[in-house]
């Protein structure tokens, strides 16, 4: 009966987002997102399929499809799937691993109370959009 | 082909198998029948129910819905055999008369076999898989590996290897007048506690995140009602305590424990000091060396990553059979899991897994039936009103109907729901049933055309009858030049 490694608390104090949790702090984290699994290729969110969740990137990389046309790429740290559980809407884009993606999960419909829980959590996300959008806006000029 | 295990998840699969007419064998390191249910639940009594009075009649595929426990054989001399089992005193089986269920299904419908064969090692030889057992070599070009989700795991906590695990319990009595701290909140930590309310002295249930109720999960992944006893008693000042804390280290003192937790609200640190403590934290897969052979695995207990028709996410060709199909999440739709980690979810994977592997690997593919187009839209409602497969694995497996240019609409049976949306036909529809998180059942139907796939939510009906003039037009409206 020996005892397996429990690397996500650790692998999760490498991640920007939790940059500022305690070691109890990344424990819950760890104990109340669900780690998941995707081979090169298949599909991660769906567009326009209800019912989705907020991921988090632990290792590998994600294609963001949308039309058909690929228009980022994301890798570890990252995440996605918050647009349309914040705004009660099915995805606008298909996610794809790009190579085989390990994620952390959250169902979308338990996002709220997280970030509610893990303000410092919320923070950094916030921080993260806020990233996003200035790069749109400067894009865009 | 090799099949290994032989609790109820290797049994469906391979009376499967067989009625599909491929040779296989069956190896387990058991001496009987039975899987885990020859030792647990601890308190043996099952948490699965099968209701000896249902509306349906028992042996007919409806009445699969209210039994959780048999397995699904043709032959209705041997279906429903949980009933006949069961003494009348509960609706829950205890685990000896789940043993004997599923002993009678094997006996009954000469599932063979070799107990008593331990499987140790894999290795490649060219396209084949070579299986080391106790009784020798076994060869084969495709593996089935049903071996369960019951071997004992703890997480990495200082201390914690000297503490016995949740197989490792004693009898009740002897935790009379004890202080006991259970490591886990899940269904394992909350049966134990609710066995030992009468005789512990103190009940504390630990660990970091906050405990899930399966009322509120509205899934079989949270804590059952008949063990919330130990949380009532918690909410109600009882004197249990169930704390949300990282458990630091387990340390012994003499004949006591004492156990440093830390809570992630405050920097203070707890200490508790008991007569026992107990790691109910939880199981692991005995998959032996498959992790080197490339087998990926997943989560904090490292089960292997599945493709949603259970074959290995990393190994193409290696299959999973049973419970450890908990680990092939599909659609995971508004939070909700699916039920493969228990026998009433995954008995049906089992059958649609032996189809597929029937056809993939040994070319055995029976046509499928076709539905006249005047019958489509009763069927689909019927099916997502009475199935037993949507029923017991909501938006996970679907009833899919195709088109076909020459035969019309064809009935492509029960599929996995995530498939049919990622690489399905590219005109068909896939009906299956969903819940919110109002906890409102309803239908939907993915209609995919030219291989785009939409969806179409149904209205819920209070009491789950899906036959009305309204969902009729939904499904035509649905459908409209699809299949009709």
């Amino acid at each position: 009966m020996r005892s397996a490694p429990d690397d996500i608390s650790d692998t999760l104090a490498g991640l920007a987002i939790f940059a500022d949790l305690s070691r109890p702090e990344l424990e819950r984290v760890a104990h109340t997102l669900e780690e998941r699994y995707f081979a090169q290729d298949e599909r991660v969110l769906r567009e326009g399929i209800s019912g989705s969740a907020f991921f988090i990137i632990l290792e590998g990389e994600a294609a963001v499809n949308v039309g058909g046309k690929r228009v980022n790429t994301l890798g570890r740290g990252e995440f996605f799937g918050e647009i349309s559980v914040l705004l009660g809407e099915a995805p606008v884009a298909d996610i794809v691993a790009a190579r085989s993606l390990r994620c952390l999960v959250l169902p979308g419909e338990l996002l709220k109370e997280f970030l509610q829980t893990n303000p410092r959590v919320c923070y950094r996300i916030l921080v993260a959009e806020a990233r996003k959008l200035s790069t749109v806006t400067r894009r865009s000029g | 082909m090799v099949l290994v295990g032989s609790g109820p998840g290797g049994l469906q699969i391979s009376y499967s198998l067989s009625r599909l007419g491929v040779k296989h064998a069956v190896i387990s390191a058991d001496e009987s029948a039975g899987g885990m249910f020859r030792k647990w639940p601890f308190f043996q009594r099952l948490l699965s129910w099968t209701k000896p009075y249902a509306p349906f009649e028992q042996g007919t595929r409806e009445y699969e819905r209210y039994d959780w426990n048999s397995l699904l054989p043709e032959e209705k001399a041997c279906r429903a055999l949980m009933c006949s089992m069961m003494d009348g005193t509960s609706y829950y089986p205890s685990r000896p008369e789940m043993e004997r269920n599923l002993v009678a299904f094997a006996e009954r419908t000469a599932t063979e076999v070799r107990y008593g064969c331990r499987w140790t090692s894999t290795r490649r030889d060219g396209e084949r898989w070579v299986l080391e057992t106790s009784d020798g070599e076994y060869r084969c070009q495709v593996p089935i590996f049903a071996v369960g989700v019951a071997e004992p795991w703890r997480p990495q906590i200082p201390g914690i290897e000297d503490v016995p695990h949740y197989a490792q319990t004693r009898p009740a009595e002897t935790y009379a007048g004890r202080r006991v701290f259970i490591v886990g909140k899940e269904n394992s930590g909350f049966e134990l506690a609710t066995g030992f309310l009468q005789w512990a002295k103190q009940i504390v249930l630990a660990s970091p995140s906050p405990a899930k109720l399966s009322i509120n999960t509205r899934s079989l992944v949270g804590v059952r009602a008949r063990y919330v006893q130990p949380y009532e008693d918690h909410v109600l000042a009882g004197g249990v305590i169930v704390l949300d804390a990282s458990i630091e280290r387990i340390e012994r003192s003499g004949e006591l424990f004492r156990v440093h937790t830390r809570r992630a609200e405050s920097a203070a640190e707890l200490i508790f000091e008991v007569d026992d403590v107990i790691a109910a934290t939880g199981f692991t897969s005995p998959i032996q060396d498959l992790v080197k052979v490339g087998v990926a695995t997943v989560g904090r207990n490292k089960l292997p990553a599945q493709t949603p028709l259970w074959e290995s996410a990393s190994v193409p060709g290696v299959y999973f059979g049973g419970t450890i199909h908990q680990a092939s999440p599909g659609l995971r739709k508004h939070g909700i899991p699916s039920n493969s980690g228990g026998v009433n979810g995954h008995r049906y994977n089992g059958r649609i897994l032996a189809r597929e592997v029937a056809r993939k690997h040994f070319g055995i593919d029976p046509e499928r039936p076709v539905v006249p187009r005047a019958e489509v839209v009763s069927y689909l409602l019927d099916e997502v009103t009475n199935a037993p497969e949507l029923w017991h694995q909501k938006s996970y497996l679907a009833r899919v109907l195709i088109r076909d240019e020459k035969r019309g609409v064809v009935d492509d049976g029960i599929s996995p729901l995530q498939r049919f949306l990622d690489s399905g036909p590219a005109d068909a529809v896939a009906a299956t049933l969903e819940e919110n998180p109002a906890g409102d059942i309803y239908p939907v139907l993915y209609t995919r055309r030219g291989g785009v796939s939409a969806e179409h939510d149904l209205p819920p009906h209070p009491l789950h009858d899906f036959r009305t003039r309204d969902h009729e037009r939904a499904v035509v409206e649905a459908l409209e030049g699809l299949l009709l």
